[in-house]
């Protein structure tokens, strides 16, 4: 009989992540396929409508970019974390709190000018979205409470939130009982920038540059790139442990928040339930699969979002449901975490001995 | 409050903490081998969408258990493939087995949604259920939530007095060691994320089975997460478990109590409740302490070779 034995590479497979992700699209593609074939669904007709609604027209990619600001927005926080080993699955409540303190700002001053409004929106929006944030970075530090739970429960407390206020006390009274607030006032809008593509692609931008430079080249930056290799030598050689994940998460909460103040002002116009649409989730199969990086996020999260943008086309013409992104995306980052060990090790078959 | 009022809620905290107290001891039991699983979510309602599926077509409930759990079993396996043969980090990849469950189920279940099949209903247990309050409350109840009772205790016993349970938890506490005692601590990892997927799609049949007795989406709303904090708040043991899951069916039998009654509270305020009581039930039980720890390598890969 054949054996083989797993062996440890000195080096990383060179182009070894390209292949890697090539191979986890193959794969999650065919299972996909298969799913849809089994429900009675022509599979290859429907790759053809995903890359076709995703990314082969002027609409589509608008459609395909505007979904990615949110994403990338989310994303950008949550690889800060992961880089520290914080595991903060909660950019979806942070993402509905910086909705919510936007769209109260909006109401408490609709008639204000656009330059007392948009910079109050943007702050609030960061305060409550750090806020979601950073209580369960305390209770981490404090008390020892587990991250992975309380921002997945502040995950539903935030958006049961932004559901009891549509529901309740923001309602528009002429909505027809909907759950919506009144349309924003155009000073409150985030304009269009070239296309159907708004200003908030700056913000992308601007945030991705802001992040690079302070991780890169400020002491405290430094300070999180060391605590996410080893907390205990941080520990160790007296960095501010606790205040360096308080303050980690505080920027990701921030960055989520703003990218839920984006998909109200910008895209929805108003606040509704509809806004929270599980891209707090993708965010993290983004960071993920971009091993942390700024522009490799940037790169994944119009992927995925052109996924998500394809599938709405696949649901318009063979009715597939919405929850195939879930597939999907579920099915590639399974696949590329199982096939990053070939980075690493490689099958060496043995020798008979 | 009168005993009229109160009994009732105490039969519907049974009810509602049965599928909980399942995926906890589910959860547990990956955990104690060893394996950290953040899937129990998609595991959770994958049981429940495939015991629907198998009344559905068989009118057999029993069977429809029993098929929900293993297959919930063998899409856990997903996780093993991933963490036990190619060293994926366990957090991402248990996240990301609840992303694809919650999508399959819902996608697979799509036409079925609102659409009922055979499941189990309540039957008083002779003798057990004539006694005052006590009978009332714990054995006028359906046949999963009776397998839950002896669950906790079979756990403990399986864990403490059998040489696969002792062998299971030492593949949880020292990899190492157990290997050198002739052991293979991968096999029982396999073994361990394969029966707790199995009882936390159990969890999720009871569901689809026994709660209700039909099909809707995002049935398990959040009660997977639910339980992967009470193996916390339960210190890893069976027996706390089972306090943990029936506080929690307590705190959602008084919201859907409240509810019914037409509460002032609006209902998205309830609905918090379960949430909000889960950070504060881990806060009250963070406090560390001899025998509370986690399995020692939990979350830790076994590296090939080793």
């Amino acid at each position: 009989m054949l054996g083989f034995t797993i062996e440890k590479r000195q080096e990383p497979l060179k182009w070894g992540s390209f292949f890697i992700f090539l191979g986890a699209m193959i794969f999650s593609l065919g299972v996909s396929g298969l799913l849809l074939a089994i429900q009675g669904k022509p599979p290859l007709e429907a790759m053809y409508l995903l890359w076709d609604g995703a990314f082969a027209h002027d609409w589509a990619l608008e459609d395909t970019v505007l979904k990615a600001i949110p994403i990338f927005l989310c994303s950008l926080g949550v690889a800060v974390c992961f880089r520290m080993q914080i595991w903060n699955i909660g950019a979806e409540g942070q993402f509905a709190m910086g909705a919510i303190g936007a769209t109260w700002v909006v109401l408490s001053m609709p008639t204000a000018p656009a330059w007392v409004l948009m910079p109050l929106m943007f702050l609030a929006a960061a305060v409550l979205g750090a806020i979601w944030a950073i209580i369960p970075a305390l209770l981490r530090e404090k008390m020892g409470l587990n991250e992975i739970i309380s921002t997945l429960m502040f995950n539903y407390i935030g958006i049961l939130f932004l559901q009891f206020l549509v529901y309740g006390a923001w309602k528009d009274p002429a909505s027809f009982g909907f759950p919506m607030t009144i349309v924003f006032p155009d000073t409150a809008i985030i304009g269009e920038m070239f296309g159907r593509i708004h200003w908030g692609v700056l913000v992308c931008a601007g945030a991705a540059a802001a992040l690079t430079v302070f991780l890169k080249h400020t002491r405290l930056g430094f300070e999180i790139m060391v605590s996410g290799e080893n907390p205990r030598a941080a520990r160790y050689a007296r960095m501010p442990y606790s205040a360096l994940v308080v303050l980690v998460m505080g920027i990701c909460g921030a960055l989520a928040g703003w990218a839920g103040l984006i998909e109200t002002s910008a895209t929805l116009n108003r606040l509704q339930p509809t806004v929270v649409v599980g891209y707090g989730f993708t965010a993290i199969v983004v960071a993920w699969l971009a091993r942390l990086r700024v522009t490799s996020i940037a790169g994944y999260s119009i992927l995925l979002a052109g996924l998500r943008v394809g599938v709405e086309n696949l649901q318009l013409e063979l009715q597939v449901p919405a929850s195939f992104t879930g597939i999907m995306q579920g099915l590639i980052l399974l696949s590329v975490l199982a096939g990053q060990f070939f980075n690493w090790y490689s099958f060496q078959r043995s020798k008979r001995g | 409050m009168g005993l009229e009022l109160i009994i009732p809620i105490l039969a519907a905290t049974i009810q509602s903490g049965t599928p909980i107290l399942y995926a906890t001891l589910g959860e547990m039991l990956t955990e104690r081998s060893g394996v950290l699983n953040l899937g129990v979510e998609g595991m959770m309602i994958i049981g429940a969408f495939f015991a629907f599926l198998a009344s559905y077509y068989t009118g057999n409930p029993w069977f429809a258990f029993v098929c929900a759990g293993t297959i919930a079993g063998l899409f856990g396996l997903a996780h093993a493939v991933v963490c036990l043969i190619f060293q994926g980090n366990q957090v991402v990849s248990g996240l990301a087995l609840t992303i694809l469950g919650v999508g399959l189920a819902d996608f697979l279940g799509t036409g079925f949604v609102g659409t009922s099949a055979v499941g189990f209903s309540a039957f008083d247990v002779p003798v057990l259920s004539s006694i005052p309050a006590i009978g009332d409350i714990f054995f006028k109840q359906d046949a999963l939530v009776y397998v839950s009772y002896c669950l906790p205790f079979l756990f403990w016993f399986f864990m403490n007095r059998t040489r696969w349970g002792l062998a299971l938890g030492a593949a949880g506490e020292n990899p190492a060691a157990c290997f050198a005692a002739g052991l293979n601590p991968v096999k029982l990892r396999w073994v361990g994320i394969f029966f707790g997927g199995f009882l936390c799609g159990l969890g999720g049949a009871y569901l689809s089975l026994a709660y209700t007795h039909l099909w809707a989406n995002n049935m398990t709303a959040g009660r997977g997460w639910i339980a992967v904090a009470l193996v916390i708040f339960a210190f890893w043991r069976p027996g706390r478990a089972m306090f943990g899951a029936y506080l929690f069916g307590g705190i959602m039998a008084f919201q859907m109590r409240l509810q019914a009654v037409g509460a002032t509270l609006p209902s998205s305020l309830l609905l918090m409740l379960p949430y909000a009581l889960t950070i504060v039930v881990l806060l009250f039980s963070s406090a560390r302490g001899k025998g509370r720890q986690a399995p020692a390598a939990l979350g830790v890969n076994i590296e090939p070779g080793e």
